[in-house]
């Protein structure tokens, strides 16, 4: 299936992030300033994605790893003055080793119980927040302060507060993070984790240790939901504790949903469409949380494999 | 107040809260037994049996009591009804799968909790109690409607044992739990007991909440905690088993007021939620279940 065609598949996705560099000079400022915002949460979803879509575990605890990735980030910048390269690397690096707590302890589970052990851990770590409120600001969250929101290479310096280098920023970590996605569903590696996804069982007959490649997913997929949770922190300055809440779990699952599991695009597709559904009706009513609802049902029930996961079923079977 | 008459209150205290709590984990563990389906909008349900409670104690007025029993007997059937809708318009048609009914219940979660904050508002509103005697004792006077609840619960838990040990109700439920295909083939209409499970189960949250809200309060997120503790309850007590989910309700509900009388609330929290993954993680049938076959 994706062997056939890794030519095209390149060219689809160079073609994608080619169109949102574009579009950076095309579109009204409020539109620029919304797709940057999209583009770093769709790497959550992306990250999401590898778990969820490849190798079939539904997590309801990722918030935490977006939440790892943020406060990693921005408590270094405001608790210790860190600049912004560290400060992204930290976060990245509390993201990957959270997720390997995680990933041992939750992987021990299976089904059901996996869901609701993520969902606890999660609550765990959003309470710790509000508990050590002296350091992360509770829930009234922390600014990052602009002055600190400065990448310098010698002479030059990047201000990413500037909308410009902001929406380049987010883009960069996009597309960088959207090619390994594709590179890794394409590897031998890649099909191990569908192979676990379809049957475990014969997966581990095979010879293939089913645990171990789980649990690198796990981390992973936690690793790139923090890159996007520092990245957040970085670019919008604002640390708060309800990236941390429920809610940030079962939004990227909304959007994989919607865009289509397992396609390396999917998330992308569901995020935009997600936030332009609320964009949208938010002028009507401010129930957003109602269309959420509403969608999750209706995706579940009409429509679950997504915009990409339809396509691909119907039309263009290369799809990756 | 001396320690022994103190440690009686929150004896007391922990009781109340583990009565509500009992009822609300039974709920949850029966629509989980029988049809293997985590229901997250549990709470919401929860929420919406106070909520009813307050519209119909204003709606007719007069006594509190006149007001309170007409809710009693209501609110769990139109919370019932509402679950029983949901269940044949969404959970059916994903035909139980565990994973796609998960992601479906937190949708009505939000669409529920949604829809009262905009036809209910944001405010925290009290019902009355149906009477308020205080019983005297030596050291403290104590509402006897807290007393009540315990006494209202006690009642509600046996008679729900026995409809599920001494019925042919309950046996065709037990069935329905113990093997869904072969009774189906034995002749059991296994969608309606499914239906009827997912409506009883919400029921039991309506009612656990009328019984609570004339001394706290209606709000329209009043179901995320009881929600989280229900999971703790039935995850300790072993998914699907009543004994078990009543040995910890009250395990949970008394030591919930006791550790938050040493500890902040959220450190009692956080230290509860993660004993309670531990469990499931190490101990997954629970500490009172058995290995599941």
């Amino acid at each position: 299936m994706s062997d056939a065609s890794p030519v095209k598949a390149y060219a689809l996705h160079l073609g994608v992030i080619a169109l949102l560099f574009v579009l950076s000079f095309l579109l009204p400022e409020y539109y620029h300033g919304l797709l940057s915002r999209i583009m770093v949460l769709a790497v959550f979803a992306i990250g999401y994605n590898i778990l969820f879509g490849y190798v079939g575990l539904l997590s309801l605890g990722h918030a935490m790893f977006f939440g790892a990735g943020l406060y990693g980030a921005g408590l270094a910048v405001i608790q210790l003055g860190w600049g912004v390269p560290l400060a992204f690397v930290s976060g990245i690096a509390c993201g990957a080793v959270l997720a390997l707590v995680i990933g041992l302890l939750a992987l021990r589970t299976t089904g059901v119980a996996f869901m609701i052990v993520t969902m606890m851990f999660a609550q765990v770590f959003s309470l710790l927040i509000l508990y050590f409120a002296s350091w992360t600001g509770g829930d009234q969250g922390m600014v990052v302060p602009q002055p600190a929101r400065v990448l310098t290479f010698g002479a030059t310096s990047l201000d990413l507060t500037n909308p410009t280098v902001r929406y380049m920023s987010a883009l960069a970590l996009f597309s960088v993070v959207l090619l390994i996605t594709l590179a890794i569903v394409r590897s031998r590696y890649g099909r191990v984790l569908i192979a676990i996804r379809e049957n475990e069982e014969r997966t581990k007959m095979l010879g293939y240790d089913t645990f171990s490649n789980k649990l690198i997913a796990v981390v992973v997929s936690g690793t790139i939901c923090a890159a996007s949770g520092a990245a957040y922190a970085l670019l919008f300055g604002y640390v708060g504790s309800s990236f941390a809440s429920v809610q940030y779990s079962i939004l990227p699952l909304l959007w994989v949903l919607l865009g289509g599991a397992a396609t390396t695009l999917g998330p992308l597709i569901g995020t935009v469409f997600m936030y332009y559904v609320i964009d949208i009706t938010s002028g009507y009513t401010s129930a957003y949380l109602l269309i959420v609802g509403i969608a999750l049902i209706l995706l579940v029930l009409f429509f679950p494999k997504g915009v990409l996961g339809t396509i691909r079923q119907r039309w263009l079977g290369w799809l990756p | 107040m001396h320690f022994g008459p103190h440690l009686l209150l929150a004896a007391l205290e922990g009781l109340v809260t583990s009565a509500v709590l009992a009822l609300t984990a039974l709920g949850l563990s029966l629509v989980f037994g029988v049809m293997r389906v985590v229901n997250v909008a549990h709470g919401e349900f929860f929420m919406l049996g106070a909520v009813l409670a307050w519209a119909i104690t204003t709606a007719i007025g007069g006594h509190p009591a006149l007001g309170f029993l007409a809710a009693l007997v209501i609110a769990p059937l139109i919370v019932g009804a509402i679950a029983l809708v949901a269940e044949r318009l969404v959970l059916r048609r994903l035909n139980y799968n565990p994973e796609a009914t998960i992601v479906a219940t937190i949708g009505m979660l939000y669409i529920i909790q949604q829809l009262a904050l905009t036809f209910y508002g944001p405010e925290a509103r009290p019902v009355e109690p149906p009477f308020s005697y205080r019983i005297l004792l030596p050291w403290f006077g104590y509402s006897g409607y807290k007393l009540s609840i315990i006494a209202a619960s006690a009642l509600i838990l046996i008679a729900t044992w026995l409809v599920l040990t001494r019925t042919r109700i309950g046996l065709i439920m037990r069935a329905t739990q113990y093997d869904s295909e072969t009774a189906q083939a034995f002749g059991i209409p296994v969608g309606r007991v499914y239906g009827g499970v997912f409506a009883l189960g919400a029921m039991l949250a309506a009612i656990a909440a009328l019984l609570i809200v004339p001394i706290s309060q209606a709000h329209y997120l009043m179901g995320q905690d009881p929600l989280l503790l229900s999971f703790i309850v039935v995850i300790i007590g072993g998914l699907g088993s009543l004994r078990g989910t009543v040995v910890a309700a009250v395990l949970i509900g008394m030591s919930d007021g006791i550790v938050s009388m040493f500890f902040s609330p959220t450190l009692a929290k956080i230290i509860a939620t993660l004993l309670v993954a531990m469990v499931l993680v190490f101990r997954p049938q629970g500490l009172f279940g058995t290995a599941s076959r």
